[in-house]
């Protein structure tokens, strides 16, 4: 299996796509360690943007993967994280 | 109980007609926008013909955030409040929030968004349906939309009552005026022109099956034969007309001055249906004798025997020919939910205007004695109108604008 990489652009595509952008907020900006939230996205635009992880991945995420990483950085890192533990398994 | 309910803003958007001032220039003169549908291919469906808004794209007035997350009801509902609050001359900022409230009807909720959703469902499987599912084709969902875009926390909910439900939301909205809200939206907007709403609506089967629109909805006539759909709807605010003239609104509309609502025998029973009786209760909450009514506006059902029973009711209270009856949503379609409130909006611009839109393409059956404006508005003074509306199942609700002053 190739390794797969989850990258701060495809974040910023899977959030446009799911949930769309609040007009006030610049996703091409510094966003990195920005809170969800400011960016204007609550719980259920994290569901929508977690299942769309999901499923272009192929895996499966706990729920408090997105409580608990409340900024693009650390859900980005979270992800990656998964993804390579399930490279080290296959 | 003597706080009066003003209308001091309206937001609507029908398929003739978005904003008061173009809603109206159609409607007065009869403007037709009954058409074939083009949302889907209705080419090898029983009924074709919808009355379609236009040329509405969500995005051009609308945040993105919102876009992935509503229906097209809801999107034409957060448009219409928009209208609304321009209209009144009122940001939603000026008043205290949990001093207004959002009371609207829904027949179909969110129909063309669930249907995405439930076909990616059977389709690709759970996991790619959207987490807004979860409220996106909800009946309440335009409640709580506009609601939290405008930071509306007083007094809300949803009604749902089919066609008599946008009446009864505006009666509810009424309710919580004189309870003291300073401001409530009330109204109703549907838009089910996608197949999955189609077919849920050919299984009623009252629809229409005519191919050509000026005769596919004829209610009154001897040619009716069903009933044309359409999507769209209006939002009123109302406001305490004290509290609103001491503001200096600059557009006091009318005023909800009478509600009445039954609910009909069960079918075989033999017993009168209940619309004639909802009538006479708006007009006796109003304190209006018939005489005093100078138009009614009808649900106007286009299938024969509801039409028979809406023209009984009308002249058991008024008399044979005794007022002037019209019917606007010939020129649109039936709007479930915004039907009413669109029919209400009407009245309000007819006191306005002096002038009563007409029930445009019929040609009215002997077998029915009431004075339906047909063919050609008629200018008259207007001061006082009724509004009849019915919902599938047996809901009849009518209600009462005055001219305010």
């Amino acid at each position: 299996m190739p390794e797969q990489k989850f990258t701060l652009e495809d974040l910023k595509r899977i959030l446009r796509e799911g949930a769309g952008t609040d007009e006030g907020v610049d996703l091409d900006g510094d966003i990195l360690d920005t809170d969800f939230e400011e960016l204007g996205y609550e719980s259920l635009a994290l569901l929508e943007t977690g299942g769309r992880i999901e499923r272009e991945y192929g895996i499966s995420l706990d729920d408090d993967v997105f409580t608990e990483n409340r900024t693009p950085r650390s859900l980005i890192d979270a992800v990656n994280e998964h993804l390579a533990a399930i490279l080290t398994h296959s | 109980m003597n706080a009066r309910a003003v209308v001091t803003g309206i937001g609507v958007a029908t398929p003739n007609g978005m904003g008061v001032e173009d809603f109206w220039a159609a409607t007065r003169v009869g403007k037709n926008a009954i058409g074939p549908v083009t949302r889907f291919d209705a080419s090898r469906y029983p009924s074709r013909l919808a009355g379609e808004i236009r040329g509405f794209e969500a995005a051009d007035h609308l945040p993105n955030r919102l876009i992935p997350q509503t229906d097209r009801m809801t999107q034409l509902a957060l448009v219409a409040a928009d209208c609304a609050f321009a209209d009144a001359g009122v940001e939603p900022g000026d008043i205290p929030e949990f001093d207004m409230g959002v009371v609207t009807a829904s027949t179909c909720g969110g129909f063309e968004f669930g249907q995405n959703e439930l076909k990616k469902l059977w389709s690709q499987g759970s996991q790619y349906v959207s987490a807004y599912q979860s409220f996106a084709w909800f009946y309440a969902v335009n409640s709580g939309q506009i609601s939290i875009r405008n930071g509306m926390r007083g007094p809300s909910g949803v009604v749902v009552s089919d066609h008599a439900g946008g009446l009864d939301a505006i009666a509810q909205a009424r309710r919580q005026i004189r309870k003291g809200s300073r401001l409530i939206f009330s109204g109703g907007f549907d838009a089910p022109v996608c197949p999955w709403g189609w077919v849920a609506q050919i299984a009623g089967g009252r629809l229409s099956t005519g191919d050509d629109p000026e005769t596919a909805y004829l209610p009154f006539d001897s040619r009716a034969r069903g009933y044309v759909p359409g999507e769209g709807g209006a939002l009123l605010i109302l406001e305490e007309e004290r509290t609103a003239r001491e503001r200096g609104a600059e557009n006091v509309y009318g005023v909800i001055a009478g509600y009445g609502a039954t609910f009909d025998p069960r079918p075989g029973s033999g017993r009168e249906p209940g619309l004639r009786r909802a009538a006479e209760l708006a007009l006796a909450d109003a304190g209006v004798r018939p005489r005093d009514v100078d138009v009614v506006f009808a649900d106007a059902a286009g299938t024969p025997s509801l039409d028979r029973e809406e023209a009984e009711a009308i002249t058991a209270v008024f008399g044979p020919f005794g007022v002037p009856v019209t019917a606007p949503k010939t020129m649109t379609g039936r709007l479930y939910s915004g039907a009413a409130p669109v029919d209400v909006v009407s009245a309000l611009l007819a006191v306005r205007e002096g002038l009563i839109p007409p029930t445009t393409n019929v040609e009215r059956s002997a077998e029915y004695d009431i004075d339906l404006v047909t063919g050609q508005p008629r200018t008259a003074p207007v001061r006082t109108a009724l509004v009849l509306a019915r919902g599938h199942g047996g809901h009849n609700s009518a209600v009462v604008v005055r001219a305010a002053d």
